[in-house]
């Protein structure tokens, strides 16, 4: 037993014959995570609810180790939100950006921290909390230095993950969900780079920066926590970066830039001597002189001279420019890079890659969380947020608890048949059943763009299905990978930002920029839901090939629920109507609700009826009126006085009604007749 | 050409109402009542006064009405005067007082309306009243193509005019009908132009390529046909076209305004060349111009009956107090502590809130006298609590006993049905019965008393006390039933006692109808829950019960025509007789008999304004054929309502010998109203958006700039009239759109 990691690769056939019989004496799990932090607790818990077999297995002796060292200024910059004067709990969750779900209330992190912006301490109490109460089980200081594939046709995905821990231990197992977030700091090689001291060594003490010229490498929150720690003993701060400083109220993107780390921008701006710098930091070159101290050069002048050269006769960019923004001496030069995912510990066999140019430090996955190498291997957490990177918020708790949740579900469909969770309801349900959603779920608001509800019609659109936060890349795929069907039509509920209105160059506080009319919905620039209508489930190839900056696939038709400064798409006339009629013109029905004495008459006079009459009053469940509320019906004329009926027509001064032929009800015209009266009114 | 229409051999206008009738010449005939009634034919309108024959024939109002004999003709209507004292018998028609003339208005033999004298009172408010009552909307004007039929047995193919008939309409109609079904073109689709287009009709092209020439040939003949009337099909010959049409198209479609282009259409079948060329007439009908922006129907205005009544009852300050309001810290305390009822509901749905009104009106009920507790839960707030409830739609009620599963009531969201559910909620069902004397009590009604108006009809099972699983099935099915009947058991040693007396083998049912006194029993051997259930349902109709907006669907489901006999207030007990009687002979047993009062029942004015265009004099019966074909019958208003009568008239009704006064609608029910189009008005602001910008210079796009172009796009937009199409259009319109954007040069990609 203990096989050092290093032989793995090279053994021949023979050798892995005989450590297959060795292998039948390991442990074996169904399910194992790697990483006992938030995203490896999440699946934890949703296995365990499940009542699977599996473990997690964690480097440290306890939960969530990333926090008890990051961030180096200890406070988090997601959101605590303990009051929203709401009590809706999943509302709630909209606010709450640090509790992982699960059904016990006291696992809400606002019991953890009265701080907005709370300590990172509170966040390993609370992992831990939620680790001992759930009784997840986790095997702490066991280090998986090794990962690799075993063929098996027995097994659930045609071969087992093998994982070696630190001691050589071997574990084998069905499904593999990576949750072991991005490890390593971010390192950017250019000459001298070994003179920048990491963000994650750094001292954090002011007192060690008092008179200092520092310049900071990096542009995001880790940098600009470090500049405000030291903003005011400092001579200044220079900062550093390739691109452009993006804002995150700018961007809407949580992980750009917070106002709450953005002290810098203002002495910048004022002038206080503090200043930011744009320039790819692979063109540089740091020199240090004689006096310890810092210069910044080009690599290129580098290359020209005699690496054997001593420092002061380096040139320098200021020698033919004198006016060289960075030609001051530097005392310090941190690196505040960002971290990537650690792919070292997995075996070539696993086929587990970084993704393009522009997201290397993450796994490349497909938007089911699957490894596009290995069928069975899942990303979690903050190294799948390949997928909505700069996009939504897949990269952080408030986040991806909603995605793992997604990957548990097609998880439980796949290796034990329970079709994603579902409810079914009549059709003339269906605008509620949206209303209600867009106004609670917090899955749909955090994963804008990424999870989305999908409502299936089925035969005749009497009846729909409602599925919630499905992975709405994976729309194609949605019957395999749910176990519905999706035959007859479907709506897909997602919630958008509008398109033109974030970026990082916009002035998000632009004139007009809230919409308030109705038919300008699709121009709503805040957060807003936006149904999609499919007559049939896209194709691959219709995901794939979407038009730009669209979500999806072209629909048949398109419903924006208009943006609303509330967040409360509740209005009667405002928001709930004209989705009604989008979804009527889409269905071809008619999809008001009426009294039951309406729908009687209609059950006499017309061989069809409307759905609400059909599922509610024909089922014995029909709405009886109010004397009060049949005052209102009269006098806003949608309902008829049918005391008066009679004498009304007696006295020949009116036609009797837009009957049309055939013996068609006066309902219709009768309709278009008050509304003609209530324009009137207004 | 097989379809040259230039000959026809028939050409029939046939006014399906308004037929002329054949007896009537240009003055008045004279009958008597029952000769009048004889020469009533079924469909047809009929004016008859009534009048004795001393009636000085040169009074006023007389010459009036001959005078009107002939323009009432023009509309198919016969006049006639029938004089009274002819016969011995006088008809109810005939008034008692010798100088009084009343004039009524038939169609058929059924009695539409009633003139008094004194609106007769010359030839126009004559003709004027007649029309408005046989309203002329009902005319339908058919076109019958018989040159196509060689043997005169086979029907004729007609086309009905869809456009209201003004002279203009019928003269296009007909000038359609006579222009040839199919032409072949070979030119230039742009030049084409026939008959259909100096009509104002569109062309619909269909694209015919050699090698599919029949199969084109007979595509165009059937969409032709289906268009016929309202556009002008041709067969486009695409191999000896000079011009270029665009590759894929099969249609091509010329809209009859000039100077429209033509549209190159690929369409996916024949449905959609059809609806393409109807949903373009529609669109034709709704004007450009802004100026008529008043006509088109308001999308923002609320038409949904329950949300407006809601919205504009919102102000009022309901007595809230009379529920208590849970939260998720009191609802599990509040449901395991006392015996509550709960309504579910959504502070933000319409139906929730009318549905809160009524259970706060039953909750005023019984106030102070119901053990249980009245709360309410707004799940808006609390969506955890009530999904673990298992609530997910709402309203809902539930009705939690201590250490019982919660009930959920399933009936209508009223007052009525609710407080029913919640007093038959307050025994157990079914209720244990102790002894043969609490048996008979129960089934006279005097044990609960109290709740007798609750329910018409107590169940009582009888088994001997070794039938378990028998009791066990009632048992089950008494607690399915519950809150709608109620229900007893009864098992001791001595139940040989009641099954004795009822003459019954256990194990048995008795049904106690409070209504009529009678108690009925039914052998339940081997009867499993679900049809116990089914019996104790349908002992539950009655037999010719006054139906309610609230029992209705009970009746409905029977999936039988009814036969409503409609009443102004109470109904004459004879009529009951006379129906109970044939019920009994099962004569009726194809029919759910009913009746309907108008005073507790007022939508029943409704009803009948759909059937007769007005308010015709009641006591009216009628037959509703609701689930096959939608057809209603009316007894004849001069015949009495009575068992020989009625028997007489259902054997004509099977006969086939009667026709039906309307047929009822059964048109779908569509959008109310359009929708707002986003991805057309998007696709609108791409395409502006591209073709207002140099391609390839959208990286080098200062800022700012892209900023007030994006705004300036905005304000476009706004300009142009709100776009509201139906869904129909939106896939083709949009893809054609999208089509064309692709054979762009420019495209962006």
């Amino acid at each position: 037993m203990g096989l050092p990691a290093a032989l793995w690769g090279p053994l021949g056939l023979l050798s892995s014959l005989a450590l297959h019989a060795a292998l039948g004496a390991h442990p074996h799990r169904d399910y194992c995570v790697l990483g006992a932090g938030p995203a490896g607790l999440q699946m934890a818990a949703f296995l365990h609810r499940a009542g699977r077999d599996y473990e997690v297995f964690e480097r440290a002796p306890a939960p969530g180790s990333f926090f008890t060292r990051y961030p180096r200024h200890r406070k988090l910059i997601s959101i605590n939100k303990r009051y929203t004067g709401k009590t809706n709990a999943e509302f709630n969750l909209r606010h709450d950006w640090n509790s992982l779900l699960s059904p016990d209330p006291r696992l809400l992190f606002r019991h953890y921290s009265r701080a907005y912006f709370p300590d990172a301490g509170d966040m390993v109490r609370y992992l831990r909390d939620f680790a001992d109460r759930l009784g997840l089980h986790v095997q702490y200081n066991t280090n998986i230095v090794h990962v690799t594939l075993e063929k098996d046709r027995q097994a659930w995905n045609g071969h087992y993950f093998i994982l070696t821990n630190q001691k050589g231990q071997l574990y084998r197992c069905s499904v593999l969900l990576v949750a072991s977030g991005l490890s390593v700091p971010n390192q950017v090689d250019f000459p001298g780079s070994e003179y920048a001291e990491g963000y994650e060594t750094v001292s954090v003490d002011p007192e060690d920066f008092v008179g200092q010229n520092v310049l900071i490498l990096g542009r995001g929150n880790s940098a600009f926590e470090t500049a405000e720690n030291i903003l005011g003993v400092t001579n200044f701060i220079h900062m550093l970066s390739r691109s452009r400083v993006r804002l995150s109220w700018a961007t809407h993107y949580v992980g750009d830039l917070r106002a709450i780390n953005n002290g810098l921008l203002d002495t910048y701006q004022l002038k206080s001597l503090d200043g930011l710098l744009e320039s790819d930091l692979r063109d540089l070159a740091i020199v240090k002189d004689a006096k310890g101290k810092f210069h910044i050069t080009l690599k290129f002048f580098l290359e020209e001279t005699n690496a054997s050269q001593s420092a002061d006769s380096i040139p320098l960019p200021q020698d033919n420019s004198d006016n060289f923004a960075m030609r001051v001496a530097y005392d310090r030069v941190i690196r505040c890079l960002g971290w990537n995912f650690d792919f070292s510990i997995f075996n070539q066999s696993l086929r587990l890659s970084s993704g393009g140019e522009f997201s290397k430090k993450y796994p490349l996955i497909r938007a089911s969380y699957e490894s596009k190498g290995s069928r069975g291997l899942f990303i979690l957490g903050t190294a799948s947020h390949s997928l909505d990177y700069r996009k939504s918020a897949g990269g952080f708790i408030h986040g991806f608890r909603y995605t793992v949740r997604a990957v548990h579900r097609l998880l439980e469909h796949r290796h034990h048949g329970l079709a994603w969770p579902h409810t079914a309801h009549p059709v003339s349900q269906l605008t509620d059943s949206i209303i209600r959603r867009v106004n609670e779920a917090s899955g749909l608001y955090q994963m804008f763009g990424v999870l989305a509800d999908v409502v299936l019609l089925k035969e005749n659109a009497t009846v729909f299905e409602y599925l919630e936060e499905f992975p709405m890349q994976m729309l194609a795929q949605l019957e395999t990978l749910t176990g519905r069907t999706a035959k007859h039509g479907l709506f897909v509920i997602n919630m958008e930002y509008g398109r033109n209105f974030s970026g990082p160059d916009k002035d998000v506080f632009f004139h007009d920029r809230s919409v308030g009319h109705t038919e300008d919905a699709w121009q709503s620039n805040f957060l807003h839901p936006v149904i999609y209508y499919y007559r049939h489930l896209p194709t691959e190839q219709e995901v794939r090939f979407r038009p730009a900056h669209w979500p999806l696939p072209r629909p048949t038709a398109i419903h924006h629920i208009v943006e609303d400064f509330l967040t409360d798409w509740t209005a009667p006339v405002g928001h709930i109507l004209p989705l009604r009629r989008f979804l009527e013109n889409c269905l071809d029905t008619d999809l008001r609700s009426f009294y039951a004495e309406s729908c009687f008459l209609f059950a006499l006079t017309r061989q069809k009826l409307p759905p609400f009459c059909q599922q509610g009053y024909l089922q014995m469940q029909g709405l009886a009126s109010t004397e009060s509320l049949r005052k209102h019906g009269v006098e806003s004329g949608l309902l008829p006085d049918y005391a008066t009926t009679g004498q009304v027509l007696e006295d020949g001064s009116q036609q009797p009604g837009d009957r049309e032929p055939g013996g068609h009800l006066p309902a219709t015209g009768h309709l278009i007749q008050s509304l003609d009266s209530s324009k009137q009114e207004l | 050409m097989p379809f040259d229409f230039s000959v026809f051999r028939v050409l029939v206008f046939f006014f399906i109402m308004c037929i002329l009738s054949t007896s009537a010449g240009d003055t008045l005939p004279e009958l008597s009542p029952q000769k009048y009634f004889s020469t009533l034919q079924p469909g047809k309108a009929s004016l008859a006064y009534f009048c004795h024959a001393d009636f000085p024939s040169t009074s006023v109002v007389l010459e009036q009405l001959n005078e009107a004999v002939r323009p009432l003709q023009d509309y198919g209507i016969s006049v006639a005067k029938v004089n009274c004292a002819k016969e011995e018998e006088a008809s109810k028609y005939c008034g008692k007082e010798k100088d009084l003339i009343k004039a009524y208005l038939f169609r058929g033999n059924i009695l539409l309306r009633e003139f008094p004298s004194d609106t007769l009172f010359d030839v126009n408010a004559i003709v004027a009243h007649v029309l408005f009552s046989e309203n002329i909307e009902h005319a339908h004007l058919y076109f019958f193509h018989c040159k196509l039929v060689s043997d005169l047995t086979q029907q004729c193919r007609r086309t009905l005019m869809g456009q209201p008939l003004t002279t203009l309409n019928i003269h296009v109609f007909v000038k359609t009908m006579k222009a040839p079904l199919l032409t072949e073109v070979a030119e230039d689709p742009q030049q084409v132009s026939t008959v259909h287009l100096q009509l104002g009709l569109p062309l619909v092209f269909i694209v015919s390529q050699k090698a599919t020439y029949e199969a084109d040939r007979r595509t165009a003949e059937w969409v032709a046909w289906h268009l016929l009337g309202k556009a002008g099909v041709l067969l486009l010959l695409r191999d000896s076209l000079e011009v270029n049409i665009p590759q894929h198209t099969n249609v091509v479609f010329k809209r009859a305004e000039k100077d429209m282009p033509v549209e190159f259409l690929v369409l996916p079948d024949v449905d959609s060349i059809i609806s393409h060329v109807e949903n373009n007439m529609h669109m034709e009908e709704i004007p450009d111009d802004e100026d008529s922006d008043m006509e088109d129907p308001d999308m923002d205005i609320q038409d949904d009956e329950v949300a407006e009544t809601v919205y504009r009852d919102r102000k009022r300050q309901l007595p809230l107090e009379l529920t208590m309001e849970l939260t998720e810290e009191t609802f599990n305390p509040t449901v395991m502590a006392s015996d509550s009822v709960v309504l579910f509901y959504a502070g933000w749905q319409a139906v929730s809130l009318a549905f809160l009104q009524s259970y706060i009106d039953v909750a005023d009920k019984l106030k102070g006298t119901s053990a249980a507790l009245f709360t309410r839960i707004n799940c808006a707030d609390w969506s955890d609590v009530c999904t673990k409830q298992n609530v997910t739609e709402f309203p809902a009620v539930k009705m939690y006993k201590k250490g019982e599963n919660p009930v959920s009531y399933t009936g209508m969201l009223g007052t009525e049905g609710l407080l029913r559910f919640i007093q038959l909620n307050r025994i157990s069902c079914p209720v244990i019965i102790t002894s043969i004397q609490e048996a008979e009590e129960y089934l006279n009604g005097e044990l609960y008393e109290g709740l007798m108006t609750y329910s018409t009809l107590s169940v009582l099972g009888l088994f001997s006390p070794t039938m378990t699983t028998a009791k066990e099935d009632f048992t089950e099915a008494g607690n399915y039933l519950k809150g709608g009947v109620l229900t007893g058991i009864y098992s001791e040693e001595d139940v040989w006692i009641l099954a004795n007396k009822y003459a019954v083998t256990l194990p048995a049912l008795l049904l106690a109808r409070h209504k009529d006194d009678k108690i009925e029993s039914i052998p339940l051997a081997g009867t499993h829950t679900q049809d116990i259930v089914q019996i104790i349902t349908d002992a539950s109709r009655e037999a010719f019960p006054e139906i309610t907006v609230e029992n209705l669907p009970n009746y409905f489901r029977l999936q039988k025509p009814l036969l409503i006999l409609f009443s102004d207030g109470s109904i004459n007990p004879q009529y009951r007789k006379a129906m109970l009687t044939l019920v009994e002979q099962k004569r009726l047993d194809s029919f759910t008999p009913c009746w309907l009062n108008l005073k507790n029942t007022p939508v029943g004015r409704g009803i009948l304004q759909a059937y007769f265009g007005l308010l015709p004099p009641l006591p009216l019966l009628a037959l509703v054929n609701l689930h096959s074909s939608g057809q209603v019958f009316a007894f004849p208003s001069d015949r009495s309502i009575t068992e020989q009568n009625l028997a007489l008239w259902l054997k004509k009704l099977e006969a086939g010998l009667e026709n039906p006064i309307t047929i009822l609608s059964a048109q779908e029910w569509k959008p109310p109203l359009p929708a707002y189009d986003f991805l057309s008005m998007m696709d609108a602001a791409t395409a502006q958006h591209s073709t207002g910008k140099a391609p390839g210079c959208m990286k080098e796009t200062d800022t700012q700039e892209s900023d007030k172009e994006q705004h300036e796009d905005k304000l476009a937009v706004r300009k142009e009239p709100v776009e509201t199409l139906r869904i129909k259009h939106w896939n083709r319109n949009n893809w054609f759109k999208e089509t064309e954007k692709s054979l762009r040069p420019h495209k962006e990609l």
